[in-house]
């Protein structure tokens, strides 16, 4: 009876194994920054390309950092959700246009909303290398110390700003920086 | 006829095929020039290390998205600036995480990786050994004269009826 019990018992625990692994989402690979300090860049403003911007600005303010281009599907998805989000009050959210043309993105922002304080121009790519971007739209949150708390990978929509952010944002806001 | 032509087809696609994988590992499309053949080894070596994570289950070497680009670009001048591979390596675990790594180290998060196989070998060995042994200790089954009788009629039988 052993016999037949224990390779039952080893192909039972291996299709638990794999149906555990088929929920998993192979795209979502966790970030190595969180709780980590957000990389400093300094990078020219998208409607002022003569200014520049960086983290440093920020130091003392929760703030959202979003990684976005005009062509990319996810991006749109989520633009809606991310302009409603901007007319809260305590958001701070910095776009960083990935890897784009100023004359796209500048028309996207004009034709369908600006959710963004402040938009920087990444267009060699290299912030969103320190970031560890691969799949933009993502997003980050930072807290008032400068720590990454928080990463999203893919469009942020309503489910995962009602359930994870705005609760995340209202913590970090009661932490003393 | 129609074998003729099928077979030099064949043929072809097998050293088509030979080809391509002798070219595999030598990806990275860009042309680049290196001031020592040393620094272009290390960076063949490290393109195909580093895993894309744009197309997961492709390498940098092979892979042409945008992302795989930048990386070549910033492998190539920390090597050309004399970086060691660990450095490179460090450099991208700690921005992406050590799933980028297609030879990832032993640690005690990869351990779940590394050591199953050893595990299972070992296993597997103690239960050969133990099989052998029992093997080796089981006694012959002693027959009772009944048994002798009875053996001894059927090839008596046998016999007979040939």
């Amino acid at each position: 009876m052993l016999r037949y019990l224990i390779p039952l018992g080893l192909f039972v625990i291996l299709v638990i194994f794999l149906a555990i692994g088929l929920q998993n989402d192979p795209r979502y690979v966790p970030s190595p920054l969180i709780d980590k300090p957000a990389p400093d860049f300094s990078l020219p403003r998208l409607f002022s390309p003569t200014t520049t911007f960086g983290p440093t600005q920020l130091k003392g303010k929760v703030w959202i950092l979003n990684t976005w281009t005009s062509d990319c599907v996810g991006c749109r998805q989520e633009h809606p959700y991310l302009l409603e989000l901007s007319k809260m009050k305590q958001i701070n959210l910095i776009g960083l246009n990935y890897r784009d043309s100023n004359i796209l993105a500048i028309n996207l922002l004009k034709k369908h909303g600006n959710p963004y304080q402040v938009v920087v121009t990444d267009q060699d790519g290299s912030v969103g290398i320190d970031y560890g971007v691969y799949a933009v739209p993502e997003t980050f949150i930072i807290d008032k110390t400068g720590i990454i708390r928080f990463k999203h990978i893919g469009p942020l929509l309503p489910d995962e700003i009602n359930k994870t952010v705005l609760p995340l944002i209202k913590k970090l806001n009661e932490e003393t920086g | 006829m129609k074998n003729t032509i099928f077979r030099p087809t064949i043929f072809s696609i097998l050293y088509l095929f030979l080809f391509s994988l002798s070219s595999m590992s030598g990806a990275g499309v860009e042309v680049r020039k290196f001031s020592a053949p040393e620094q272009e080894r290390r960076y063949h070596k490290l393109v195909d290390e580093i895993r894309c994570l744009v197309c997961q289950n492709q390498n940098l070497a092979d892979s042409n998205s945008q992302l795989a680009l930048d990386l070549r670009n910033k492998i190539f001048t920390m090597v050309k600036s004399n970086k060691t591979n660990q450095q490179v390596i460090d450099y991208m675990v700690e921005r992406y995480g050590e799933f980028v790594l297609y030879n990832p180290p032993l640690d005690p998060v990869t351990s779940f990786l590394w050591l199953p196989p050893f595990i299972l070998l070992f296993a597997g060995t103690i239960i050969l050994l133990i099989n052998i042994r029992n093997r080796n200790k089981a006694k012959p089954v002693e027959l009772s004269d009944a048994d002798h009788a009875r053996s001894q009629k059927l090839l008596e039988d046998k016999d007979n009826n040939s």
